[in-house]
């Protein structure tokens, strides 16, 4: 059966329906997340889980992966990210344009997780800004999807012009991103 | 490898080098010599290049750090293979942490190139006559020897830990 978005709050009457653009650009953004997967160790295995038949991200208009940061609006990070690899990640970010979401999944990518040791990064949130962190080690596929409709429910509610905002701009300059 | 062929490798070292070899042991059956870093060119080339030995495959190269054993804190560790009569044996050389230098093997073998880079990378092992000498594994930006036992092997930028709950 296929579902559609529901209607945003909106004055209706016959043969018109009135809404701000805020919401009508926020529902079809959110229903049509493009992920960028940064998979790099088990977590990633379950994100191949989620992505697959029996959890189908696809129903969450999610289905085409975008392998280029560049046409990507949600960024998953899924594994452990090494110090060395931080560098790459903070530069894949970047190079996505706005509006962009980060989601990480599993505990090495939210803190660290098990590797409190030299070579790991201890949260990717020390150089990128996070929007939702999925807890678990791995997270089952049900907890990543609850992730990215969390991320869907910002996407939905968020305003035209938060990215333009002095707030927005210097959370980017406190990750020396601009 | 047989009693024979550890006795064989033993006699060719001792005629060769005589009192400068250290202690021998065979833990699980590993031959193991130890030998002043002085030499190790020396007994390198002349292991490779001996008729009957001919140990010619450099298997793996590493350190240790005993922290405990002032003066001879860094061991570097050789292990040899020969491909031509299968015998295997272990070198050992001990180094001050205040001046830990060793002549390079990339000369005699060009494994060792990026095995020096990493005991250089994690122990900081001076590797002179190395052609590039740089960290291998770590970020370039690191600035201690993360395996030397006097670093802490957890994170020190993390700070969501509580001491209470890891007994400290
Ligand atoms: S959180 Fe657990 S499952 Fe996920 S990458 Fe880390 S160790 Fe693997």
């Amino acid at each position: 059966m296929v579902k559609i978005g529901e209607k945003p709050e909106g004055v209706e009457g016959q043969g018109f329906f009135a809404t701000s653009l805020d919401k009508v650009i926020g529902l079809a953004r959110a229903n049509s997340l493009w992920p960028l997967p940064f998979a790099t160790s088990c977590c990633g295995i379950e994100f191949m889980a989620t992505m697959g038949s029996n959890y189908d991200l696809a129903r969450f208009g999610s289905e085409r992966l975008s392998f280029s940061p560049r046409q990507a609006d949600l960024l998953m990070v899924m594994g452990t990210i090494a110090k060395k690899m931080g560098p790459v990640l903070k530069q894949v970010y970047d190079q996505m344009a706005e509006p962009k979401w980060v989601l990480s999944v599993g505990a090495c990518a939210s803190s660290g997780g098990i590797f409190d040791t030299y070579s790991v990064l201890q949260g990717i949130d020390r150089i990128i800004p996070v929007d939702v962190y999925v807890p678990g080690c791995p997270p089952r596929p049900e907890q990543i999807i609850e992730g990215v409709m969390k991320i869907q429910e910002l996407v939905k509610n968020e305003s035209l012009r938060r990215r333009h905002s002095e707030e927005y701009k210097r959370m980017l300059e406190s990750y020396n991103l601009t | 490898m047989t009693n024979n062929q550890h006795q064989q490798v033993l006699d060719a070292l001792q005629q060769r080098f005589g009192a400068d070899l250290g202690s021998v042991s065979e833990p699980y059956g590993l031959l193991t010599v130890e030998i002043p870093a002085t030499r190790i060119l020396d007994v390198l080339d002349f292991l490779k290049n001996h008729e009957q030995l001919r140990l010619d495959f450099l298997t793996d190269l590493c350190a240790v750090h005993y922290p405990e054993d002032p003066g001879r804190e860094i061991a570097v560790v050789y292990h040899l293979h020969s491909m031509v009569h299968n015998i295997r044996l272990r070198l050992k050389a001990f180094l001050p942490i205040s001046n830990p230098e060793i002549a390079s093997a990339t000369k005699l073998y060009s494994a060792a190139n990026w095995m020096e880079r990493e005991t250089y990378d994690f122990y900081g092992v001076l590797f002179t006559n190395h052609p590039d000498l740089r960290r291998i594994l770590n970020m370039d930006s690191m600035d201690y020897f993360p395996l030397r036992k006097e670093y802490a092997l957890e994170d020190e930028t993390r700070n969501d830990k509580d001491d209470r709950f890891f007994g400290r």
